[in-house]
């Protein structure tokens, strides 16, 4: 199953500094192995919601690297404001996670 | 009194039934409950038409677009991406790595609220042009930054 995502989101001003690391094998679909070739196996779809309302709707590819990283902002935001990301893979598998937003330094 | 029960009951069961069809139904396409994923887009074997099944028609150079990305990439499996736009409503960024087997990388919509900035890290498996492409207002802006790439990332 998929395993958590490390997300932080600090107040900088008013802005919202998020930062995601998914865990995820972003399989190609050309690498080869011993047993043969590994399938396509990647993140489709990203989607990220501040206190309910999405903000970033992302669509991936099999090049985004392993273990995905991702990085925005998001204006108007203060501290405990709740940021959710939800992934979906192209097997279907998803998970999703919230955070609430900390102050800065 | 029993038998109207008895009935009541088959008449719910039978309802139930074509509920949780229904909602099995309805499941599916709500996998995809975000903007459908860009099949042909993503799935364009040239950059150029990657942009043109993005929907970019006339494509113009600016300079309100920065793109951070190292000059050369030691390593084709990470590539660190971030692409920011200065243009005023900024509606999505796409990120086009040109040399890629599936050039278009990822394309990220961003609604009110989110600021016009994203970064992320990308396999690249050649030395190339890495493209931003931004749509605003309904059109479509571009930049690019060449980023030489020492060992693949894509094998």
């Amino acid at each position: 199953m998929a395993e958590p995502m490390k997300i932080r989101a600090t107040l900088q001003g008013d802005t919202a500094d998020v930062r995601i690391l998914m865990r995820h094998p972003m399989e190609t679909g050309t690498r080869k192995t011993a047993s043969g070739v590994v399938p396509l196996h990647f993140i489709q779809s990203v989607i990220v919601t501040h206190n309910g309302k999405t903000v970033l709707d992302a669509q991936w590819s099999q090049a985004i690297s392993r273990d995905p990283f991702l990085g925005l902002r998001i204006k108007g935001a203060k501290v405990g404001d709740k940021i959710s990301v939800t992934w979906t893979d192209n097997k279907g598998d998803k998970r999703s996670d919230e955070v609430a937003v900390s102050a800065g330094s | 009194m029993k038998d109207l029960r008895r009935n009541f009951l088959k008449l719910a069961g039978g309802a139930g039934a074509v509920a949780v069809t229904a909602a099995a139904g309805l499941l599916k396409p709500g996998l995809a409950w975000a903007a459908p994923w860009n099949k042909t887009a993503f799935e364009s074997k040239a950059a150029a038409d990657a942009i043109k099944n993005l929907g970019a028609v006339e494509l113009v150079e600016s300079k309100d677009i920065t793109i951070t990305a190292p000059d050369i990439a030691e390593n084709g499996a990470i590539v660190p991406v971030a692409v920011t736009s200065k243009i005023p409503n900024t509606q999505s960024i796409s990120i086009i790595a040109e040399k890629n087997p599936f050039p278009l990388a990822a394309s990220f919509d961003i609604s009110a609220g989110g600021e016009a900035y994203v970064s992320t890290r990308v396999k690249m498996g050649q030395t190339s042009d890495v493209r931003a492409i931004v749509k605003a207002g309904g059109k479509f802006y571009t930049a690019v930054k060449e980023v030489k790439v020492t060992v693949g990332g894509c094998g």
